[in-house]
């Protein structure tokens, strides 16, 4: 009985994964061969999706992109039988899946499962190093905890890299009979996916991650709040919460210790400020989505009122290996302030897109070409927005820049969640100066003037740029109007869409219909 | 086909009515329950229809203005019935990045709607959607709750093909 491997992943049904898994299944069927097959989470290599693998002694081997056309000749090559001279010989052959470039030059820690297990078996994720991390936390004090979470010097995957351990510390000396940790699955920012992942390809590492958080600073209840936009994550990740429950891993005397923690899924509904974490808990609350002014900070007064750890996925999803293979472990990767890796998502006009853990440190040039292998067109990359739609786009001549936030805000940049989104030569980049305040008008929450107004104004303004109207007046207009909501905005939705705006002309002028000179007055 | 955004039926059936009342007993005392409350309500009935507000509003200890105002808030809850199917087609920068732009324009030609419509036929009503997690096959799109990638108007119309006609 041999198995097969099939993803699950949204991206690869995206690209036919189900056909190809029947194509498989009912082929094996009339061949009489004995397969197992198995749903496991993508490896991240989008353009070899559909990715089949095949067990054998030596290891997995990888076929890919598969379709169901293909299914035909990989079972007249013998493809179930791996390593035989026949399947090498099938075009589609891609050899050992851990011998892939891709991936051996990866440091998988946070997705150190996803794409090798089932993502709903609860023994394969245990047989994986699962839950070896509650199994330490659960022997520790919850002062203990949060010191490891702080010395691995874990910062805020959502975005802002602010430190995990020290959050959590506020949370943890906030006294209070109620606390709370909720996980931000929103997942608002384009170009990104690897919340996504996680929850549709190991649910369990984020239910681990959470429960440890809830023991850290003693909260027993948890919610993730997960994007209306991610059907199969929301199944995927229900599914996960019922086995933990049934298995003792969630609920009351967790694994006999005597601790308690629920855990519960509330779906958003699909709109981008709700990520932000006051307007996530507003929306939790069961009210409009509107930003609340810090302070309070949510560690404080959060959800109900209560103290609250508001964390994204990624941070949370890290947890479980920092309290397995101890804070120095994770600390020893990254560069400068900026330890541990980041899952990095390649996306956009690239000829191989998808998911690169890697320390801090890389540039981006290497992730565009030596990773993502140039554009997908075969035009230059002339452009490129890091850390998603209220990121900047960057030049060509700022790609040796490593990733690392501080580097990243040395240029004016940030790196956000990790999305990478690449163009082409044919992008015109006043269109994305226009379009980032157009985003910003549909999706403002409408608390703020700068905001609500200036995305508005924004827009117009980017047509008279671009109609040639007034040039001079119109672009100081747009600097005015980018320093009002830079500095006037309550959240970082207005307050940042002038990253976007302002890189793209300062960065691409010619587009303005500037020269240089014009563009820098 | 023309744009339609008028035609469907907007009518409470008793069952759907039962339906309706029952979500409101289960989410009555949860704690913020309305969102749940209201996407329980959407996933049945298709739509948050607006002449149950009262008694939501009642049960939840609320103001019907307040349930108005957090059904409005989102764009994900409507407050009409729309057509069999839903196109969401992804505006965002990946999307942009590969081609969206010309996709949509195209769909939109070719089904005779604009976004937040419905094809005459009532048929497929077409939404905007800013990134599906799908940014590394761009462009994307979702029909009803399956995303697709690397797509292009012609595989986007076998799709709508095949989900109406099987
Ligand atoms: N992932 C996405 O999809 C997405 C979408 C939009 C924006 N973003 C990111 O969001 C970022 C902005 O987020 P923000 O407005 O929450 O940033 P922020 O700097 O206000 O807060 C960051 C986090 O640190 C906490 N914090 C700050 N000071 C603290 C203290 N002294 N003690 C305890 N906790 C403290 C905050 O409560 C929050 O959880 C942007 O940089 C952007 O990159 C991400
Ligand atoms: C407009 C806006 C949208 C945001 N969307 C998200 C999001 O989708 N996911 C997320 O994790 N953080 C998002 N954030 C950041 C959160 O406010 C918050 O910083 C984060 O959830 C904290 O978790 P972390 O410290 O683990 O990153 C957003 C911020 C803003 C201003
Ligand atoms: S900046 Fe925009 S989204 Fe943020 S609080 Fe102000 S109006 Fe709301
Ligand atoms: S930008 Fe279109 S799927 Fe993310
Ligand atoms: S319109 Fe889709 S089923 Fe007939």
């Amino acid at each position: 009985m041999v198995k097969v491997y099939v993803p699950i992943d949204s991206t690869a049904l995206s690209l036919g994964a189900e056909r190809t898994a029947k194509k498989i299944v009912q082929e094996a069927q009339t061949r009489g061969v004995n397969i197992t097959l198995v749903r496991n989470g993508s490896r991240g290599l989008f353009w070899l999706e559909p990715l089949v693998e095949v067990e054998t002694a030596q290891g997995r081997v990888a076929f890919g992109p598969v379709q169901p056309s293909d299914v035909l000749s990989l079972f007249e090559a013998g493809f179930t039988e791996a390593l035989s001279d026949s399947a090498k010989a099938h075009p589609l052959y891609l050899g050992l899946t851990d011998d892939l470039a891709w991936l051996k030059k990866q440091q998988r820690l946070t997705f150190a499962r996803v794409g090798i297990t089932d993502p709903l078996s609860l023994e394969e994720y245990v047989a994986h190093d699962g839950y070896k991390g509650l199994k330490n936390a659960l022997a520790m004090s919850g002062a203990d905890i949060v010191k490891a979470v702080t010395d691995s010097g874990l910062r805020g995957r959502g975005g802002a890299a602010f430190p995990t351990g020290i959050k959590w510390n506020t949370v943890l000396n906030a006294p209070a009979e109620q606390k709370y940790v909720v996980c931000n699955a929103d997942e608002g920012d384009s170009g990104t996916y690897s919340d996504r992942m996680i929850v549709e390809d190991d649910p369990f590492v984020l239910i681990e991650g959470m429960t440890i958080a809830g023991i850290a600073v003693g909260a027993t209840q948890g919610y993730i709040y997960l994007r209306s936009e991610y059907p199969h994550a929301l199944k995927t990740l229900n599914e996960a919460i019922r086995k933990a429950n049934l298995a003792g891993y969630l609920g009351e005397n967790i694994q006999g210790s005597g601790r308690t923690f629920y855990l519960e899924v509330r779906r958003a509904a699909g709109a981008y400020v709700c990520g932000e974490e006051t307007s996530l808990l507003e929306s939790l609350e069961g009210k409009r989505g509107l930003v609340r002014f810090k302070p309070p900070l949510p560690a404080i007064e959060g959800l109900f009122g209560k103290p609250t750890i508001v964390n994204n996925v990624i941070s949370l999803a890290t947890v479980p290996i920092i309290l397995d293979k101890g804070a120095q472990y994770y600390a020893d990767y990254g560069m400068g302030r900026s330890r541990g890796t980041l899952p990095i998502q390649l996306a956009g006009n690239l000829k191989q897109t998808g998911l690169v853990e890697l320390a801090f440190g890389a540039t981006l040039r290497e992730l565009l070409y030596d990773f993502g292998g140039g554009s997908a067109s075969g035009r230059p990359i002339r452009a490129v927005q890091v850390g998603g739609p209220l990121g900047a786009y960057l030049p060509e001549s700022q790609f040796d820049t490593p990733l690392d936030y501080e580097e990243f805000s040395k240029i004016w940049a940030v790196l956000g969640h990790g999305g990478i989104v690449a163009f082409d030569e044919s992008v015109d980049m006043a269109k994305m100066a226009r379009y980032a305040f157009e985003f910003c008008a549909v999706e403002s929450c409408g608390k703020c003037t700068p905001c609500r107004i200036g995305s508005t104004r924004g827009v117009e303004v980017m047509d008279k740029i671009v109609l040639g109207k007034n040039h001079p007046q119109n672009v100081q207009l747009l600097r005015d109007l980018s320093d009002t909501m830079l500095n006037g905005s309550l959240c970082a939705l207005g307050g940042m869409t002038p990253y976007p705006v302002l890189s793209a002309l300062n960065h691409f002028p010619e587009d303005f219909g500037l020269s240089n000179k014009e563009a820098a007055a | 086909m023309v744009g339609c955004e008028v035609g469907l039926d907007n009518t409470l059936s008793n069952e759907q009515h039962a339906q309706i009342q029952a979500h409101i007993q289960a989410h009555q005392h949860v704690p913020g329950g309305l969102m749940p409350l209201l996407h329980a309500i959407q996933d049945d009935i298709g739509y948050v229809p607006e002449v149950v507000y009262p008694e939501i509003a009642k049960a939840l200890a609320l103001s019907v203005a307040e349930v108005h105002g957090v059904v409005t808030f989102y764009h994900h809850f409507r407050t009409h019935p729309i057509g069999k199917h839903v196109l969401q087609i992804c505006r965002a920068e990946s999307c942009q990045s590969m081609g969206s732009e010309k996709l949509e324009a195209e769909l939109k030609a070719k089904l005779g709607v604009d976004y937040h419509q419905t094809t005459a036929d009532g048929s497929v009503t077409l939404l905007p959607v800013y990134c599906l997690g799908n940014c590394g096959c761009s462009p994307a799109v979702m029909l009803d709750d399956e995303v697709y990638g690397r797509m292009n108007t012609e595989k986007v119309t076998e799709l709508i093909a095949e989900v109406c006609h099987g």
